[in-house]
């Protein structure tokens, strides 16, 4: 998992409530056997006038003008601002896995659902939870400015506007050293790779009928 | 110092490091992978940057999506095409052994393991597939996974647990004829419910358990998943080591006689202490059908379908009402007096040769039984999901009983059908196929669980992916059930057989 620094971003404004799994990453997608390559079908509904479906050169589809992610000022975003209860519905995982194919590595929210919001830590995603007055905040001063750029400064546990405004946040600890050192579950076993040989070593003298191939 | 429990002493053994919390880093011995569950893991592995840490404990079989008729063709599905592809090529790229599609031992996964002496007794088996607990009948520690802890298997050797709580079940006295394990493995979860093992290792224990085949006893293991529990094993004895003997996989000369001195103590010690034992007095049992919409909720084949009324809680109560009303059955029928329209034979729990050399032996029950079997105009399709289209005249399967054993009943005037043809399909498979919605593996709609096997509203008809994968795993099966000597020994009985339920159980 890559390490999360500090990030320095445009933010792309998404004004709804409750984007589910299915909205972030429709089902007809998930067919696919693997984690990357989700980027374009992401939001693939409102992104597109037409019907995807998988293996369709997405390319060549017509985009929807309207959808916040179409227009040429949001291109490059890596941080997502969104509204209450974002990423409900399925718990799937391929939800995390488009937006982090499509660049995203921050989204900030009032709030978040639950699955999501622990799929994110998994995939190197850092879920934001800021008030709602502060979010609004941020909608509008994004809208109002194209170049908008958020810092978001995960040591230091804040958001700062260009304007130098800082916006502190709370996070596990744990969770925020795993996204610091860019450590997910198998980052975490391996500092454990001293303990697992030498238990091999042990279990080749007692079992060694086990390390036959 | 209290004696050990078998899953103790596996646990123990296998115990890497453990947090003061009893987070613990388990070491696994043996990985098997198939080609629905193990693609994301590889493709994370390359992201990350990372290498198997020991391809020699890993094993791979396509089972789920390949064809069972006509391999020479080809897979024509794209979706299970590519995913068989994918784990060709991982395999090829890591060097891991592959039973590939054409390969003489390919099979299911679950028996390719113990049928290969891949799983060996004291063993970590781990698949990403639920019913691994199959494996725990040798005296392994076996249990399902999930794809990224498929990964986390792959990159570490390892993965992070908890230690489940120590669950006995003891069944004394020896089955009656004709009462088999699957009939054993129900009346259990029909005694404990199907979050009885929940949090806990079963441990299946007792005179009649051991006097099981091996066959038998994964059967039992199996359903371990259906009683709650993650893992279900069964100790080491005489029929696990003859069983080993000579396997592919399995140690030999010097090695082998260290391992099976070895193995001998993979037994619960007399004064090991279980957090809970039950006993079943297995002299008693008669085979067991269920009547509902779970395995929970299963009689024997004397009894009469329950009454939701005399049900010990309001929910019970509601759940029970919901299923009969779903079954479209009435309390108090005789579970003999229920009319069969379709057969479903072979299945997912019962597909080992022992089961499938079960005949109708049952001296009390069979002439009854076949009696209303062939009044309900049965259709037979052994090994394959069965049903007709409709406008047939016998209308869609309505055949719901779920006679959860091989060996009970007798379908004269059975229909076999060839492969393949468009009908509906009824829902026995699902459970094969339920888990993460992914290729092929189209959920019904409704809620999971409840739903199933309603033949006559909500058969899986439109489901082009699921009957694809269903019949297709059924026709697996078939093949390694009726291998070589096996088919031929088994090719009478296929016509007359036996084993009738839905695997909406498993």
């Amino acid at each position: 998992m890559e390490k999360f620094e500090t990030l320095t971003a445009i933010a792309a404004p998404l004004d709804r409530s409750n984007v589910d799994t299915d909205a972030i990453i429709p089902k007809q997608f998930l067919k696919s056997i693997k984690r990357t390559g989700f980027g374009p079908n992401l939001f693939d509904e409102w992104r597109y006038l037409d019907h995807g479906e998988p293996g369709r050169d997405n390319s060549k589809r017509p985009l929807n003008p309207d959808f916040v992610l179409n227009q040429d000022r949001y291109q490059g975003a890596r941080i997502l601002l969104a509204r209450e209860n974002f990423g409900c519905g399925s718990s799937r995982e391929h939800a995390v896995w488009a937006l982090l194919d499509h660049g995203f590595r921050v989204v900030i929210a009032p709030s978040f659902a639950d699955i999501f919001f622990n799929n994110c830590f998994k995939n190197g995603i850092l879920p934001i939870v800021l008030p709602a007055e502060t979010v609004d905040q941020l909608f509008n001063e994004t809208e109002a400015q194209p170049g908008y750029e958020l810092t978001v400064d995960l040591a230091g546990q804040k958001v700062i506007t260009p304007n130098g405004v800082e916006f502190g946040f709370e996070i596990d600890p744990f969770r925020k050293h795993c996204l610091l050192e860019g450590l997910d579950d198998i980052g975490l076993t391996l500092q454990h790779a001293d303990e697992i040989r030498a238990y091999e070593e042990r279990r080749r003298q007692e079992a060694p009928w086990l390390f036959q191939s | 110092m209290t004696g050990k429990t078998v899953y103790d002493k596996l646990w123990d053994a296998h115990r890497v490091r453990e947090d003061a919390d009893g987070t613990t880093l388990l070491y696994i011995d043996r990985h098997l992978i198939h080609e629905v569950t193990s693609p994301q893991a590889f493709e994370g592995l390359r992201l990350a940057g990372r290498r198997p840490w020991r391809t020699d404990s890993v094993l791979a079989v396509p089972d789920h999506n390949v064809p069972t008729t006509n391999r020479r063709g080809g897979i024509s599905d794209p979706v299970s095409r590519i995913q068989v592809e994918t784990l060709d090529s991982n395999c090829r790229e890591y060097g891991i052994e592959e039973f590939t599609m054409n390969d003489p031992r390919q099979g299911i996964v679950h028996v390719i393991g113990p049928e290969q002496g891949a799983t060996l007794p004291g063993m970590t088996v781990v698949c990403g597939d639920s019913h691994t607990s199959t494996h725990g009948a040798f005296g392994a520690l076996a249990f399902g996974i999930g794809t990224s802890e498929v990964e986390h298997v792959l990159a570490t050797q390892c993965l992070i647990q908890k230690k489940a709580k120590n669950l006995l079940i003891r069944a004394d006295g020896q089955l009656p004829p004709g009462v088999t394990a699957k009939d054993l493995v129900l009346a259990i979860i029909g005694r404990i419910g199907t979050a009885g093992g929940t949090g806990h290792t079963i441990e299946f224990g007792g005179e009649a358990v051991h006097s099981l085949s091996v066959e038998g006893r994964m059967t039992v293991c199996n359903m371990a998943i259906e009683a709650g529990a993650r893992a279900g094993l069964v100790s080491v004895d005489d029929a696990t080591i003859e069983y080993m003997h000579g396997r592919t996989f399995a140690p030999k000369g010097e090695m082998w006689e260290r391992a099976v001195a070895s193995w001998r103590d993979l037994v619960s010690d007399d004064d090991a202490v279980f957090d809970q034992t039950v006993v079943l007095d297995a002299a008693e049992l008669v085979p067991q059908v269920t009547w509902g919409t779970s395995p929970e909720m299963v009689v024997g084949i004397d009894a009469v379908v329950p009454d939701p009324a005399a049900a010990e809680s309001a929910v019970k109560r509601g759940g029970m009402e919901k299923a009969l009303a779903y079954m479209d059955l009435k309390p108090g029928t005789p579970i003999q007096a229920i009319k069969l329209d379709r057969v479903f034979i072979g299945s997912c729990t019962n597909r080992y040769r022992g089961s499938a050399r079960s005949r109708c032996r049952h001296p009390r029950w069979q002439g009854r039984v076949q009696h209303q079997a062939g009044a309900g105009g049965a259709g037979l399709r052994p090994g394959q999901a069965a049903g007709r289209g409709r406008g047939s005249g016998q209308g869609v399967p309505r055949g719901r009983i779920r006679m959860a054993r091989a060996g009970l009943l007798h379908v004269s005037g059975h229909e076999r059908r060839p492969a393949g043809a468009g009908r509906a399909l009824r829902l026995d498979l699902e459970p094969q196929l339920r888990g993460t919605p992914g290729p092929g593996r189209t959920h019904p709609p409704g809620q999971p669980g409840h739903g199933r096997g309603r033949g006559g509203a909500r058969p899986l008809r439109g489901y082009p992916s699921m009957i694809k994968s269903a019949t297709e795993y059924t026709e697996n099966t078939e093949n390694v059930l009726f291998s070589g000597a096996a088919r031929s020994a088994c090719a009478g009985r296929q016509q007359s057989v036996l084993s009738v339920y839905s695997v909406a159980l498993l």
